[in-house]
C-alpha cells in the first residue's frame, strides 16, 4: 500500500520533472505521451487504492517525520479513506481526461513551451494530490500552496500578455488572502492542542477538549482559508479572472481540482464545523449569497467562458450551503457530479473556441449545432446537468443540498431555488446564443469552422456520459436507491445527515426544483435561440453586466487606500523620517566634529586646563560613591 | 600632630601648583609649579606612611606598616630629579629657537 499511494503522487511529480527539466529537449509527440500517460498511470494506481479502501477500510501510510521536536511531532504520512480515495478519482480521472484534451488543444505552441505548459498541469495534479492525501493539516497547507502556485503558472501562461499576468498575480493574491486564514488556524490548533493529524485533531474527545470560541476561531479561519481557494464571497473574483489561462486549464482549475479543496478541507473538518453553530450559518449564508450573486452576473456575460465561471462559483456557493446546513456529503456529491459537468462544458467551450479561432464572445457564435455535432451534443448535456434535470447527475447532487437547506432553514431553500432558476437560465442562454439560431460571425471564420480531432471529442464523450450518469452513486431512497455516496462517507462524515423529510414533502420539494428549472430553460431557449443579448440598457442590468461593480469597488475600497498609504509611506516615512535620521546622523556627526574640532587650539595652558577640570569632575563622581565616602569615614575615625 | 594638618597643606601646595601650570606662561616657574605639586605628594604620601605606621605599631611591635609608601617617595624623587633634567634641557633647546621661555610659542604643532 505504501507503495501503491507513493505511485499515485510521484507519477505527475515525475512527469512535471521530466517536462520541466526536457522542455528544449524532446518533441511535443513525447512531451503529451508522457504527460498524460503519466496521470493516466496516477489514475489506474488511484482506482486500486480506491478498491483497496473499499475491502479494507482507510489506511495511513508512514514515510518518515516531516518535523520531530520535542513539543511538536508532524509526520509524513498520507491517508487513503474513503472521502480521500474518491477526490483521489476525480482528479486523477478527470484531470487524465483534461491532459489528453489539452495534447490536441495547445497543437500551436511550440516544443518548450508545449512542454511548460504540461510540466505545470502535472504539477497542478501533484499538489492538488498532495493536499487530498495528507494525513495532517501541514501536507494539506503544502498542497494547498503548491496549487495556488500552479494556478498562478498556468493562468499567467500566455505571459507576454499584461494583462494575463495581472489576472495571475489576482489569482495568486487573493489566494494568499485565503491561506492566511488557514495557515492561523493551524498556529491555532497547534497552540490549543499540540497536533494537527487528522486522527488526533478529529475526534470526538479532542473536540470536547476545545472552548467553543476556539472551535468557532478555528473553523472561521479555515473558512476563509476555503473562500481564497473555492472563490466564496468576498473574494471570489479572482475565479473569473482566471479564464486568461488556456482552457482546459480553467477545466482543470474549475473542476477536478483547487476551487474543490475548500470543499474538501471543510468536509475533512466537519467535527470541527458541526460543533459550531455560528461558523456553519456564516458557512451557509456566504455560500447562499456567493450563488445568487455569482448567478446573476452569469446571465449578462458574453464572453463563454466567463458565464462559466460564474456558473463555477455560484455552483460553489451550492456547495457551501450545502456544508452550512450540514449536508457534507451532499456536498461532495455536488463537487464530483460538478466536476463531470463542469470539465465537460470548458472543454466544450474550448472546443467551440478553437474552432472558432480563439473567438470568445458568444454574440458572435450561432448556429453551430450542425457544424460541432459532437462539441454541441456533448455541451447539450452538461447544460442539462448542470441545470438539474433528472435523471442527469447534477439533478441529484443538487436536490441533496436543497433538501438539507429546506429541513435547516426554509429562507436557504427558497433562495436556493431562485439560484438553481437562474442557473438553468443562463446556461441555456448561453447553449442557445452558442449553437442555435443563424452563425454570427465573419465569413472567414464560417469557412474555418471544423470539429474538433479525436483527442478532444473522446474527454467531451467520456465526460458526457459521466455527467449524465454520475447521479448513480447518489440516487436518494425515496426513488428506491440506496444513496451509496453516503454509505461511502458515514465514516469520515461524523453524523450522516438523513433526511428527516416526509417522502411526500421531498417528491414535492423535487418537482418544485424541477418545474422552476425547466420554464427557466425553457424561457431562455425561447428568448435566445433567434437573439442575442445586447448592451443592457436598465439600470439592473448594467448592474449585473458590470459584475456587481465587485472589483470597481476593491479597487476603489482597497486597492487605491493601499496605494495612497504606500504612497505615503515612499514619500514621508521612507524620504523625511528614514532618510532624514541616516543623513541626520552623518551630518550631526560632521557640525559637532567642526565645532569640537576648535578646542584643540594647539595652546598648552587649554590643555592642561581641560586636563584639570577633567581630573576634578572625576573625582567629584569619584567621592560620591557611598562606599569611598565609608573607606574615608574609617580611615578618619582610626 | 593630626593628619588633617598634613591634608590640607598638601592639598594648598598642589591647588597652587594646579593654579601656577594653568595661569603662568613662563616655562620654568611652570616648570617649578609641577615640582610643588610632585612634592606635595609626597608630603602626603610620607605623612599617611607615618600615621599608618602608627597605627599598626600599637598592634604589633615589629610591623613595617607603611613602609612601601616611603619607597615610593623614592621613587617619585628619582623620576621628578630625570624629569628635571631633561624638562630643563627642553627649555634650554626652547630658549636658543625662539628666545623666549613663554610657553604660549609652543603652539607650533597647531595648523
Amino acid at each position: 500500500m505504501k507503495i501503491l499511494v507513493a505511485f499515485i503522487i510521484l507519477w505527475p511529480l515525475a512527469g512535471f520533472l521530466f517536462n520541466g527539466l526536457g522542455r528544449n529537449y524532446w518533441s511535443k509527440k513525447l512531451i503529451a505521451y508522457k504527460a498524460t500517460g503519466y496521470i493516466v498511470a496516477s489514475f489506474i494506481a488511484s482506482i486500486f487504492a480506491f478498491l483497496y479502501v473499499q475491502d479494507n477500510g482507510a489506511v495511513t501510510v508512514h514515510y518518515f517525520d516531516f518535523i520531530h521536536t520535542d513539543s511538536i511531532k508532524i509526520p509524513f504520512d498520507f491517508k487513503v479513506d474513503a472521502l480521500s480515495s474518491l477526490f483521489l478519482l476525480v482528479i486523477t480521472g478527470v484531470g487524465s481526461l483534461i491532459h489528453l484534451y489539452s495534447t490536441a488543444y495547445m497543437q500551436e505552441e511550440s516544443a518548450p513551451h508545449y512542454a511548460r505548459y504540461f510540466a505545470y498541469l502535472n504539477l497542478f495534479i501533484f499538489s492538488m494530490l498532495l493536499l487530498v492525501l495528507g494525513d495532517n493539516y501541514i501536507i494539506m497547507f503544502m498542497g494547498w500552496e503548491g496549487v495556488g502556485l500552479c494556478s498562478y503558472l498556468l493562468i499567467g501562461y500566455w505571459f507576454s500578455n499584461g494583462n494575463y499576468n495581472y489576472a495571475a498575480k489576482k489569482a495568486f493574491i487573493m489566494n494568499r488572502i485565503g491561506d492566511l486564514g488557514f495557515l492561523l488556524a493551524i498556529f491555532w490548533l497547534i497552540a490549543k492542542l499540540g497536533t494537527v493529524s487528522y486522527s488526533e485533531v478529529l475526534t470526538a474527545e479532542t473536540v470536547a477538549k476545545l472552548s467553543s470560541a476556539d472551535i468557532t476561531g478555528i473553523t472561521l479561519l479555515l473558512f476563509v482559508g476555503a473562500m481564497g481557494k473555492s472563490a466564496q464571497i468576498p473574494l471570489f473574483t479572482w475565479l473569473p479572472d482566471a479564464m486568461a489561462g488556456p482552457t482546459p486549464v480553467s477545466a482543470l482549475i474549475h473542476a477536478a481540482t483547487m476551487v474543490t479543496a475548500g470543499i474538501y478541507m471543510i468536509t475533512r473538518s466537519n467535527i470541527l464545523f458541526t460543533h459550531s453553530e455560528i461558523t456553519q450559518n456564516i458557512v451557509a449564508i456566504i455560500g447562499i449569497s456567493t450563488a445568487l450573486l455569482a448567478a446573476t452576473i452569469a446571465i449578462k456575460q458574453n464572453d463563454i467562458k466567463k458565464v462559466l465561471a460564474y456558473s463555477t462559483v455560484s455552483q460553489l456557493g451550492y456547495m457551501f450551503l450545502g456544508l452550512g446546513v450540514g449536508a457534507y456529503s451532499g456536498a461532495v456529491f455536488h463537487v464530483i457530479t460538478h466536476a463531470f459537468f463542469k470539465a465537460l462544458l470548458f472543454l466544450g467551450a474550448g472546443s467551440v473556441i478553437h474552432a472558432m479561432h480563439h473567438e470568445q464572445d458568444i454574440r458572435k457564435m450561432g448556429g453551430l449545432k450542425s457544424k460541432l455535432p459532437i462539441t454541441h451534443i456533448t455541451f447539450l448535456i452538461g447544460c442539462i446537468a448542470i441545470s438539474g434535470v433528472p435523471p442527469f447527475s447534477g439533478f441529484f447532487s443538487k436536490d441533496e443540498i436543497l433538501a438539507a437547506a429546506f429541513e435547516k432553514n426554509k429562507i436557504y431553500w427558497v433562495l436556493g431555488l431562485v439560484g438553481a432558476a437562474m442557473t438553468a437560465f443562463y446556461m441555456f442562454r448561453l447553449y442557445a446564443t452558442t449553437f442555435l439560431g443563424k452563425f454570427r460571425g465573419s465569413n472567414e471564420q464560417e469557412a474555418h469552422l471544423h470539429e474538433s480531432p479525436l483527442a478532444m471529442t473522446l474527454p467531451l464523450i467520456v465526460l458526457a456520459i459521466l455527467s449524465a450518469l454520475g447521479g448513480a452513486i447518489g440516487i436518494p431512497h425515496i426513488m428506491g436507491g440506496h444513496h451509496w455516496l453516503t454509505g461511502q462517507l458515514s465514516t469520515i462524515v461524523s453524523t450522516p445527515q438523513v433526511a428527516h423529510l416526509a417522502v411526500s414533502t421531498e417528491w414535492i420539494l423535487m418537482g418544485l426544483s424541477v418545474a422552476i428549472a425547466a420554464i427557466a430553460l425553457l424561457i431562455a431557449l425561447s428568448r435566445y435561440s433567434k437573439q442575442t443579448d445586447e448592451e443592457p440598457s436598465s439600470a439592473i442590468g448594467k448592474f449585473f453586466y458590470h459584475k456587481w461593480y465587485i472589483d470597481e469597488l476593491y479597487q476603489k475600497a482597497i486597492i487605491e487606500p493601499l496605494n495612497k498609504f504606500a504612497l505615503f509611506l515612499k514619500e514621508f516615512i521612507e524620504k523625511k523620517v528614514i532618510d532624514g535620521a541616516v543623513n541626520g546622523t552623518g551630518k550631526l556627526v560632521q557640525f559637532s566634529a567642526r565645532k569640537v574640532r576648535l578646542i584643540q587650539n594647539g595652546q598648552a595652558g587649554y590643555y592642561i586646563l581641560f586636563m584639570v577640570v577633567g581630573i576634578i569632575i572625576l573625582f567629584l563622581i569619584w567621592f560620591n560613591d557611598i562606599t569611598i565616602l565609608r573607606f574615608i569615614h574609617t580611615l578618619t575615625q582610626k | 600632630m593630626p593628619i588633617e594638618y598634613y591634608i590640607f597643606l598638601c592639598l594648598m601646595l598642589f591647588s597652587i601648583g594646579v593654579i601656577g601650570v594653568l595661569t603662568r606662561r613662563n616655562a620654568i616657574i611652570v616648570f617649578m609649579c609641577i615640582e610643588l605639586m610632585l612634592n606635595a605628594v609626597n608630603l602626603l604620601l610620607v605623612a599617611f606612611s607615618k600615621m599608618n605606621y602608627g597605627a599598626a605599631k600599637l598592634i604589633s611591635a615589629t610591623t613595617t606598616a607603611g613602609i612601601d609608601a616611603q619607597i615610593f617617595v623614592f621613587f617619585i624623587m628619582v623620576v621628578a630629579a630625570a624629569e628635571v633634567s631633561i624638562g630643563l634641557a627642553i627649555i634650554v633647546m626652547m630658549y636658543r629657537n625662539t628666545h623666549s621661555i613663554d610657553i604660549n610659542f609652543l603652539n607650533r604643532l597647531k595648523n
